[in-house]
């Protein structure tokens, strides 16, 4: 059990390492002006999928839950976030502090959204829990598409459409139904980035270490044999679901500080699709495979740029899909990596 | 009278999604997978159709049977090609595979056919003398609304028949049932998933064709936004069950079409979820799914 | 876990390709030649042999070529490059050099686009040419704002692309000058008694034309009688939106939406035989065009549009042939402010003194002023005399055609 667990913290110290030393490398090309502005502004966006995809894992991985919903839960973060950030503009003239509280508002609404989602549906299983998932991330993106958020003298306006969207003449629309969040200051910064990936990592690995994450595991892998030696279902899939949530709201956050504007068709079905896509590719319950298939994943099709295929970049990124599913799941294949390297103990792999 | 209108909107949009979601249920009964590809499938067929009937000239029936058959065909490939090395695989490889499938049609569509959108010459009439005018001028049903309803009740009894009387459809629940067992019983599981796939492809490509024929626009990413909606609708009746795709998809469509009609249109997105979670809620398999309680 | 080893060793693979593929493009465009990289969609032939003094200038366009969009992007990247090609060929002070890139209709995608041009364009002045749609304009634009480049949209026509930004000017309406015109035509012209809208609430486009609509039709006390949105140009059902309207007895229907959905609209309002007089706006403009389209299902329809395929002028005749002998379609508005863009571009460099030697940002001041100057002013395809406001919206006139046997009669 002993020697379990250091391996485990072992690991996680490991994940630590691969980030700071990718940040620090990244950090000495931007430096060196060596890193293309291509590559320059991949980096915030790709720490928000980091993170995304990270937290996702907890849900599928962790818990052994599909959701296609998760995107919902960052579009909670983003419009909150941006909305928090142009309120707080006069309070906190300091950017990277308003990018921070911004950054926890998101979470905070990420987490409410969970809360919210999950007791009802925690009590679904598989398939069925993957379509509410998804039927929540198709009502949040309709209900952003039609409200309207705007500050004046009098305060702050809520109103479900143009019509009823009274303004006074001094005040700052924040989200315009469809045309988003427009006019946003960018606060977000490849820093912030990688401090929220750190923090993702603390929370995340600890949860999985603890007590509560075993208890998590166990629900995953027998829910059965998991509630008969006591274990509260709904408090455990709760506790994994609501922080998962959270860290998808504070990454959403990011990502709409850092763009001036943000609309909500840009958190849809595909969107949750593509961290799905990184979260299974990178290995279910593996935080690192995460961490690196997202951050490799989201930048490859931008990669396929200017090598004359733009017609076909998104045909290949299909077939690159699907070979390498197709490769990962061989089973001569993974007879052949087996011998070449020693089999290792890891996560378990059941969707 | 307004009323009547709605509800025969939606009975012919439900049906639509209702023929769709067959071929959704039929393929994750025995497969359990969730083949999202399946949206993709029915624009290649209404794609296929439209040539058939535009380029080659061909008369209506011709097209869909040549829809039917390339689907068909395509069902089996894609089947063979990137499903069945998955067989073992997890689930969630299977459902990764099947949006690679997604894309790769979407994006090949594009290429060969081009990004702009066409408008489907429909098998039917659609004019006003192409209707059953109930009250004369009006309420009527449009005949494409008549003959996908029609073709979702006949599709849906052969597929009850053929999964309760044949040996193949036989086979078909057994896989569906267990798996091993029924390769235990000398069942070739791979041929019948093979067959399933052909059935639902067929039956996308007779969906594409409708589907387009009542709402004659035709681009490469038609197929996604039905694909999700019938999707729904066989979670709604019960996922794997056949009379649930059916009532599912109705349901779906008038629910959706009420939701415009009485309550907003700007959020009959948001009310078509929120009665789906509390459906589902109430009823965690679907309206027609069998609950299965977990063994020990 | 020897699964994810595997995954992530194929995806460092690909991204190692992928790293020293960029790596030998940036390479060439160090040695300084701009003749045709590999990577590049170009239709410049051989930058700048050919006449000695020729200045070059780095087109760099955006626009969705995948996905839901794509028929709007290839359109405005098709059009551009009939007009690069033309002005090549000129042998002019100019020579234009264009690369389309891909945004799909997405944000973030269109900023990652853009850097990818700016990496694409070290060695000569760029010209940012885009985005197609206004989402993704409106994130670009605020990046080219901070960087200086200078930037056109074709298509892009919400106020929020242009406004505080001194440096990004728009080919096409704004959305609201187009809704404030189509309520003062229909006013005008005594056209109707009541007015039903149908928009899509999903869309910034149509939002932003409906909007401006549904407020000067108040202004000028038309009646309002129905108000109908649908989410998405993917819902294929309007027979709900139709019937409110019929019900309430609007006999005109304002539809501020693009082409594909209103072929819907159309074909469902004849099923259901409600007949009002539809008029539309440039977004329209294509759905006579549409392969396999019934056109008699426009009859009578109105449409605000610079653009007209079956203008008889020979400027336009001879565009509509190169563009239907290249891909196969006839090009709609989308094309046509795509290829005046380019010449306002390649007017505006011409016109432009000290051209050789700047940069990208000494270039932006110089053709922001020129076009915000007011003096400035090019014809094209969708207006003769365009000239620009020092806020970035275009001043031409919409052209309000009729739909009459399958064709465009102009109903000013």
């Amino acid at each position: 059990m002993k020697k379990k667990l250091n391996k485990n913290s072992l690991n996680g110290f490991l994940n630590y390492g691969i980030v700071i030393a990718a940040f620090a490398a990244l950090q000495v090309l931007i430096g060196m002006g060596r890193l293309s502005n291509t590559l320059q502004s991949l980096l915030v966006p790709a720490c928000c999928y980091i993170v995304m995809a990270v937290s996702l894992n907890l849900t599928v991985g962790i818990l052994g839950e599909l959701s296609l919903g998760h995107a919902g839960f960052m579009s909670l973060g983003a419009f909150s976030g941006i909305t928090a950030s142009i309120l707080l503009q006069s309070a906190i003239p300091m950017a990277p502090l308003r990018l921070a509280v911004s950054m926890v508002v998101g979470a905070a609404f990420g987490a409410l959204g969970g809360v919210i989602v999950g007791v009802p549906v925690l009590r679904l299983q598989g398939d069925y829990l993957a379509i509410v998932t998804l039927a929540f991330g198709q009502i949040i993106q309709n209900i952003i598409m039609v409200l309207y958020v705007g500050v004046d003298s009098r305060g702050i306006h809520f109103a479900a459409s143009s019509k009823r969207f009274d303004l006074a003449p001094d005040g700052t629309a924040i989200i315009k139904g469809p045309m988003g969040a427009v006019g946003v200051q960018k606060l977000a910064s490849f820093t912030a980035g990688f401090v929220l990936i750190l923090i993702t990592l603390l929370v995340v690995q600890n949860l999985v270490n603890s007590r509560s994450g075993r208890a998590i595991m166990a629900l995953r892998d027998n829910r059965i044999a998991a509630e008969s030696v006591g274990i509260n279902v709904t408090k455990y899939k709760l506790m994994a679901f609501v922080t998962s949530a959270a860290l998808a709201g504070a990454a959403g956050a990011l990502w709409g500080l850092n763009y001036s504007s943000t609309v909500a068709s840009k958190f849809n079905f595909n969107t949750s699709i593509l961290v799905l896509v990184f979260v299974v590719l990178g290995g279910l319950g593996s935080i690192r495979g995460s961490i690196i298939a997202a951050a490799l994943l989201y930048v490859l099709p931008e990669l396929l740029r200017g090598l004359g295929l733009d017609d076909y970049r998104m045909l290949i990124y299909a077939i690159v899909l699907i070979l390498v599913m197709l490769a990962t799941n061989n089973d001569k294949l993974k007879a052949l990596v087996g011998r070449v390297i020693p089999k290792r103990k890891g996560a378990v792999n059941n969707g | 009278m307004s009323f009547l209108n709605n509800a025969i909107t939606g009975v012919s949009l439900g049906s639509i999604y209702a023929i769709i979601a067959l071929g959704y249920t039929m393929v994750y009964g025995i497969a359990k997978m969730l083949n999202f590809a399946h949206g993709d499938v029915i624009m290649v067929g209404a794609y296929v159709c439209f040539l058939a009937m535009g380029s080659l000239g061909l008369p209506p029936l011709a097209g869909v049977l040549l829809a039917v058959v390339v689907c068909t065909a395509l069902g089996i490939a894609i089947e063979r090609l990137a499903y069945k090395p998955l067989r073992s695989a997890p689930s969630l490889a299977v459902l990764i595979t099947a949006i690679g499938v997604s894309y790769l049609l979407q994006n090949s569509a594009q290429l060969l056919w081009g990004a702009d959108t066409k408008t489907f010459t429909p098998i039917v009439g659609t004019d006003q003398e192409s209707r059953l005018w109930l009250v004369p001028g009006q309420l009527s049903i449009s005949y494409v609304a008549i003959l996908s309803v029609v073709c979702c009740v006949v599709v849906m009894i052969a597929l009850a028949l053929f999964t309760g009387r044949t040996k193949m459809g036989k086979a078909m629940r057994a896989c569906s049932e267990d798996k091993g067992a029924a390769q235990l019983m000398g069942i070739d599981v791979n041929t019948t998933i093979s067959v399933t796939f052909a059935i639902g492809s067929a039956l996308a490509a007779i969906a594409g064709v409708l589907m387009c024929s009542a709402y004659p626009v035709l681009s490469p990413t038609t197929g996604s936004l039905p694909g999700i909606r019938a999707f729904t609708a066989a979670v709604f009746g019960g996922i794997g069950s056949i009379p649930g795709a059916l009532l599912g998809g109705i349901l779906l469509g008038v629910i959706e079409t009420f939701a415009k009609a009485y309550i907003s249109t700007d959020l009959s997105d948001a009310v078509v979820f929120a009665v789906l979670i509390i459906v589902l809620l109430v009823r965690p398999a679907g309206l027609m799914g069998k609950y299965v309680p977990e063994k020990v | 876990m020897k699964k994810k080893d595997l995954a992530a060793l194929l995806m460092a693979g690909a991204m190692c390709f992928g790293l020293l593929a960029g790596c030998s493009n940036s390479g060439d465009k160090a040695s300084g030649a701009p003749a045709s990289d590999a990577g590049a969609q170009e239709s410049a032939p051989g930058g700048s042999q050919g006449s000695g003094d020729a200045v070059t200038i780095k087109v760099g366009g955006i626009g969705p070529i995948t996905g839901d969009a794509a028929q709007y992007g290839t359109a405005t990247q098709w059009g551009a490059e009939i007009a690069v090609d033309e002005i090549n060929a000129l042998n002019g002070p100019v020579k234009l050099e264009f690369r389309y890139e891909d945004d799909t209709n997405v944000a973030d995608t269109a900023v990652s686009a853009y850097n990818a041009l700016k990496d694409w364009a070290k060695d000569a002045p760029l010209v940012i040419y885009g985005t197609t749609t206004t989402a993704p304009c409106v994130a670009v634009s605020a990046e080219t704002f901070n960087d200086r480049y200078f930037q056109l949209t074709p298509s892009a026509s919400s106020p929020d692309v242009v406004a505080g930004k001194d440096n990004v000017f728009q080919m096409c309406f704004t959305d609201p000058y187009l809704g404030t015109a189509g309520a003062e035509y229909l006013n005008s012209k005594g056209l109707g008694t009541k007015y039903g809208i149908i928009y899509n609430n999903g869309d910034p486009y149509s939002t932003g034309i409906a909007e401006a609509f549904i407020t000067k039709a108040g202004e000028l006390g038309m009646e309002l009688v129905a108000t109908q949105t649908y989410p998405d140009d993917k819902t294929t059902d309007y027979t709900v939106q139709l019937n409110a309207c019929k019900d309430a007895g609007a006999d005109v229907v304002f539809l501020p939406i693009y082409y594909t959905p209103a072929s819907l609209i159309l074909a469902q309002a004849k099923q259901m035989s409600y007949a009002p007089l539809f008029i539309g706006g440039d977004g329209m403009d294509g759905m006579l065009d549409m392969e396999g389209f019934d056109k008699s299902l426009a009859e009578g329809l109105l449409l605000m549009t610079p653009f007209s395929a079956g203008a008889e002028d020979e400027r336009t005749q001879s565009f509509v042939k190169k563009y239907q002998e290249a891909h196969g379609i006839l090009p709609n508005q989308f094309a046509a402010d795509g290829y005046d863009c380019m010449y306002a571009i390649y007017e505006a460099c011409c016109e432009l003194e000290g051209l050789e030697g700047m940069d990208s940002a000494a270039l932006c001041d110089a053709l922001s002023a020129k076009f915000g100057g007011g003096e400035f002013s090019v014809d094209g395809l969708t207006g003769k005399g365009m000239t620009w406001k020092d806020t970035g919206e275009i001043d031409k006139s919409p052209l309000i055609f009729k739909v009459e046997n399958g064709a465009y009669v102009d109903a000013q």
